[in-house]
């Protein structure tokens, strides 16, 4: 299955930007072993009743498609320009100036030309002008037209899951023709054959019926958080009891379920827990709505919309007045543009307002969900938090700006905000790697998968490129961010291409620096079980003198464990 | 290969009113019937196109945001790059539609070996395609003096300043260079060295040359030919312009008519390439002067999240509701006290 | 399927032809004006031919001027071999006598001014 990942040097001496000299209408992509994801599981993909489930392989050459399938994806392109005037103008306006050619992660990190924006999206405008535009359909080639055939389909499974729905190339287009979009229904398109990849078709069935896409059922929900608040109590020293599915809760909490299962994700999980236990926040878990991600994103905006749907209706049957959500990207990027269109108005909620600081967020008065980072920032600007950010100090940080808040959102000032009051080392990476141009972390729009390491590496290599600048320029050895996906995602791409720099939520450097009342000697490790004093000695820092043991100790804890 | 589809099919274009003017004498044909037919074409097909656009709905509310958000008050928020009210939209796509607003952005990739990836600044595109549109509505202003009577002083205005320098196009005489008459129109010269420009860019950057169709050489060559044949009737040939004008102002009013005098070849050349430019517009990429203002991530408020945007096609979609959910699990729920809505 | 921001897009469309086809709705129903020169009634030929008058008179007079200004050069032997005095006041001026109904006929139709009358005056206009 999964061959050896070329080495960092290996991938950097062999890339080139130079195009081949055939015409790209002559080439075909090859399904070579970590450059692709897995298909879907066909009981995954019958589970969301998805059509023409069966076993089938890239690199195979009969991929089984269904008997009628020019049909089906004629019909699909032509629903769908009548459906999204996006993609309709889209279809019809680019002019091809090549200004977005060079800003996609996938082409910088595997220089293939057809992972320039602009010839992804032809991938499907040469099909439009082929089979639907006179003279594409009379001139064929010349006019930039061919017709559909399995080798187009083929070419389309390759592209479109090697695109990320990033929307950098939109940033810089000028008729702002946005490249996810067409990925986006391009992935609807390949769904109504049965091609699907397993890291997203796995994740949406589990999500949909055991409501998280890692398919932790109620149970194992709760006890993977009390786990962490095991955790927690160990190195931090206080005792923290949630509530699941709480009927009458002020606040239902959502956030990725990918925070409350792996590293480093867990330390942000951790950090909301202790955050909202300071502020004695009246809140709740639902194991129902225990996703905040949306894999459906990634399928079909149908699918989108059966995925999201839980977060309303959970925090209608547990009368909460508002929804909190945790660090993400393409959550927030759901949760912002899609949510309230799909399954709104959310008539049952009230204005979100911070029982802490009374802030009402006006700018959430129809969603009425709020970032965990907007709520934190208005605690930190009230004076509500606590901080003493020199227990960051062996920390030298820069900030990741994730691509759906970013371009998806306009969510730039607000980490920053809260991360200067957290740290005292922040550097920023190269303007044109930040903010509205920020690199994608090259694993986006579930594309994290474990099979196609090679193609994440390669995809991440303008950010962490970026990263090493900062690493070598100011020592930076953590790279902070707010969304599930680069916690998982750019802990191996550090690994890969800057050992030296490790990656952490937003949340857990504020958890970090607060100083908790009653906190006691174990505050000395910090969440990830480190002892604090021995990573300020590697960085050549005074030790932090903590506050002496009581009677009770750690020893009083442990009993009251159990 | 598509390059030189391109330029026989604008070479062929040229010949064409050529052969017919000077050979077969169908004056009426290019000089009347053509550029009615290219006219009409070009208003109804471009108004087509961009009605058809409206009836595909924006389903979702997706501006790219280029800039902080409207969100906390005391954080400022960027309007013009993340508009949050309509006139910060308005304002977004005069930027947009005027200066070019996110080819400004523009950078250019560079990789080293390191691997070392760095972003220089890139603003000649930005440039030139500014150069190229602005010199073109200018030269199209002052053709308004062939079709309006008398010329309003607008357009007098705009060719005044389009001929600032009050100096002639130097052109090869038998002394050497001669500064001629009429003043040097500079938005005809600039039209033809930035489409030139943008023309050499398709042929010298490697990857634009490899994305580039018929669809791409095709107009840029037209308009490189129509800026020339332009070009040499004003300042070489020189064209009879008061008979040229006759013609023109019989066909804005409606009335037909071939004046009596003599009108040289080129301006049949001209105006029959001029008419294929009109009558292609529609069916082509160029149609990118309706569909700027129509992308749905440069003119929408990016304010979902304080107010509901419709979908009009909202699907009916098939949900997991909580009960079916704690029919599934009640039992593991109520062993780890997970409240549920039925016991058992 | 309500699209709404459809009103919106056909005012759109609606400026767009408003301003494409704006000299049509200026011209319709109009007869085509047409300069009316009236040429000298006593003379039949110019310097040059009729043809290349009526496209070139303008570069013409500019090389009149650089002959005259700068090499003091008033002699103009023209096609039919007559010498004239290269001079707009002395010799145009005489016969076409009147602007208003000689130059200022072709220009004004094709909007064209003509930087003659920066430096000459013509003589009625002087008074």
């Amino acid at each position: 299955m999964a061959t050896q990942t070329p080495k960092p040097q290996e991938i950097a001496k062999g890339l080139s930007h130079q195009p081949p000299s055939e015409n790209w209408m002559d080439t075909k992509p090859e399904f070579r072993s970590g450059m692709y994801c897995h298909p879907v599981k066909v009981a995954s993909l019958e589970g969301m009743g998805g059509a023409f489930a069966r076993e089938w392989n890239p690199t195979e050459a009969d991929w089984k498609l269904p008997a009628d399938w020019k049909g089906i994806v004629k019909d699909g392109l032509k629903d769908r320009l009548r459906r999204f005037r996006s993609f309709q103008v889209f279809m019809d306006i680019c002019v091809r100036c090549g200004a977005c050619a060079d800003k996609c992660h996938f082409f910088i990190g595997t220089g293939d030309p057809k992972n320039m924006p602009v010839l992804r999206a032809e991938l499907i405008r040469s099909i439009y002008r082929g089979e639907f535009r006179t003279a594409g359909k009379i001139l064929g080639k010349l006019a930039g037209g061919r017709k559909l055939t399995e080798e187009v389909i083929k070419e389309w499974f390759y592209y479109f899951f090697q695109c990320t729905e990033c929307r950098r190339c939109s940033v810089f287009c000028p008729y702002g023709i946005d490249t996810a979009e067409i990925t986006i229904i391009a992935r609807e398109i390949l769904n109504l054959l049965g091609l699907q990849i397993d890291w997203i078709g796995t994740p949406v069935n589990a999500c949909y019926h055991v409501g998280n896409h890692l398919g932790l059922k109620p149970h194992t929900f709760k006890e993977n958080i009390e786990y962490l608040l095991g955790d927690i109590e160990e190195n931090v020293g206080i005792t923290i009891e949630p509530s699941f599915n709480r009927k009458g809760a002020e606040i239902l909490f959502v956030t990725p379920s990918g925070d409350v299962f792996a590293d480093p994700g867990i330390f942000t999980c951790m950090s909301y827990l202790i955050l909202f236990e300071y502020l004695g926040l009246d809140y709740t878990w639902s194991t129902y709505a225990s996703e905040g991600g949306n894999f459906g994103f990634f399928t079909s905006n149908e699918t989108m919309k059966r995925l999201n749907y839980k977060m309303y209706a959970e925090s209608k049957r547990l009368g909460v007045k508002w929804i909190l959500g945790g660090e993400c990207g393409h959550m927030w990027r759901v949760v912002h543009q899609y949510m309230d269109t799909m399954n709104g108005p959310a008539d049952h909620l009230e204005v979100p307002r911070s029982p802490i600081t009374g802030t009402v967020f006006e700018n959430a008065k129809s969603t009425k969900m709020v970032h965990v980072t907007e709520f934190t920032a208005d605690l930190i600007k009230n004076g509500k938090l606590n901080l003493d950010k020199s227990r960051n100090d062996h920390y030298t940080v820069t900030w990741h700006d994730s691509c759906n808040t970013s371009r998806g959102f306009g969510f730039l000032e607000e980490p920053r905000y809260v991360l200067r009051n957290v740290v005292n080392n922040f550097y920023e990476m190269p303007d044109q790697t930040i903010r509205e141009q920020t690199f994608c972390c090259g694993s986006g729009s579930g594309l994290n998968a474990g099979e196609n390491l090679e193609q994440r590496f390669r995809g991440g290599l303008p950010r962490a490129n970026a990263v090493q600048f900062v690493h070598e320029k100011h020592g930076v050895n953590m790279l902070a961010n707010i969304c599930a996906i680069d916690r998982a995602a750019l802990k191996p791409l550090m690994d890969y291409w800057v050992p030296a720099v490790n990656v952490c939520g937003l949340s857990e450097l504020v958890a970090n620096a607060l100083v908790i009342p009653g906190e006691k000697a174990a505050r000395s490790t910090n969440l990830r079980g480190e002892e604090i004093n021995d990573l300020r000695e590697e960085a050549g820092l005074e030790p932090i003198e903590w506050p002496e043991e009581d009677e009770e100790g750690g020893e009083a804890g442990e009993e009251g464990e159990e | 290969m598509s390059f030189i589809f391109s330029l026989v099919a604008v070479t062929v274009l040229v010949l064409v009113p050529l052969v017919g003017v000077t050979v077969a004498d169908l004056r009426w044909l290019f000089g009347v019937v053509v550029p009615y037919a290219a006219v009409a074409t070009f208003l109804i097909g471009v108004s087509y196109r961009v009605l058809k656009w409206s009836n595909s709905p924006v389903p979702f509310r997706i501006p790219t945001t280029c800039g902080q958000a409207k969100g906390l008050p005391w954080i400022k928020t960027n309007k013009l790059d993340n508009p949050c009210s309509l006139p910060a939209v308005i304002g977004r796509m005069f930027l947009e539609v005027f200066l070019f607003r996110s080819l400004f952005r523009n950078t250019r990739m560079e990789y080293h070996q390191g691997p070392k990836v760095r972003y220089g600044s890139s603003k000649w595109l930005w440039l030139f395609g500014l150069l190229f549109h602005y010199s073109f509505l200018v030269v199209l202003i002052r053709h308004l003096r062939f079709f309006t009577e008398p010329v309003p002083m607008w357009v007098q205005i705009v060719e005044h300043i389009d001929t600032f320098f009050e100096m002639g196009l130097p052109l090869p005489g038998p002394d050497g260079l001669y500064v001629g008459l009429p003043l040097l129109a500079q938005s005809g010269v600039i039209l033809l060295a930035a489409a030139t420009l943008l023309f050499l860019r398709r042929v010298v950057i490697a990857q634009v040359r490899y994305i580039s169709i018929a669809g791409d050489w095709f107009p840029l060559l037209l308009i490189i030919f129509i800026a020339k044949t332009g070009i040499i009737m004003r300042y070489v040939l020189k064209v009879d312009v008061v008979t040229v004008k006759k013609l023109t102002m019989s066909l804005v009013a409606l009335k037909p008519e071939l004046p009596a005098d003599p009108i040289s070849f080129m301006f049949y050349i001209h105006i029959f390439l001029v008419s294929f430019l009109f009558a292609y517009f529609p069916f082509s990429k160029l149609m990118h002067l309706g569909g700027v203002w129509l992308s749905p991530t440069r003119n929408l408020v990016n304010n979902s999240r304080e107010k509901r945007h419709i979908n009009p096609w909202n699907p009916e979609v098939k949900f997991h509701t909580y009960a079916e959910y704690e029919d599934d699990f009640r039992e593991q729920m109520i062993e780890a006290g997970i409240p549920v809505e039925k016991e058992a | 399927m309500k699209i709404y921001d459809k009103p919106v897009i056909v005012i759109g469309v609606l400026i767009f032809l408003a301003i494409f086809a704006f000299p049509l709705w200026t011209a319709l129903g109009t007869t085509p004006p047409q300069p009316k020169v009236e040429l000298p009634k006593d003379m039949k030929e110019c310097v040059a031919p009729t043809e290349y008058m009526k496209s070139s008179h303008m570069q013409l007079l500019n090389e009149w001027r650089d002959s005259v200004v700068r090499d003091g050069n008033r002699v103009w032997v023209s096609h039919t071999g007559k010498q004239y005095n290269m001079s707009l006041t002395n010799e145009c001026l005489r016969c076409h006598n009147e602007k208003s109904k000689f130059c200022d006929q072709c220009h004004n139709y094709v909007g064209v001014v003509p930087f003659c009358w920066d430096c000459h005056t013509y003589p009625k206009e002087a008074k």
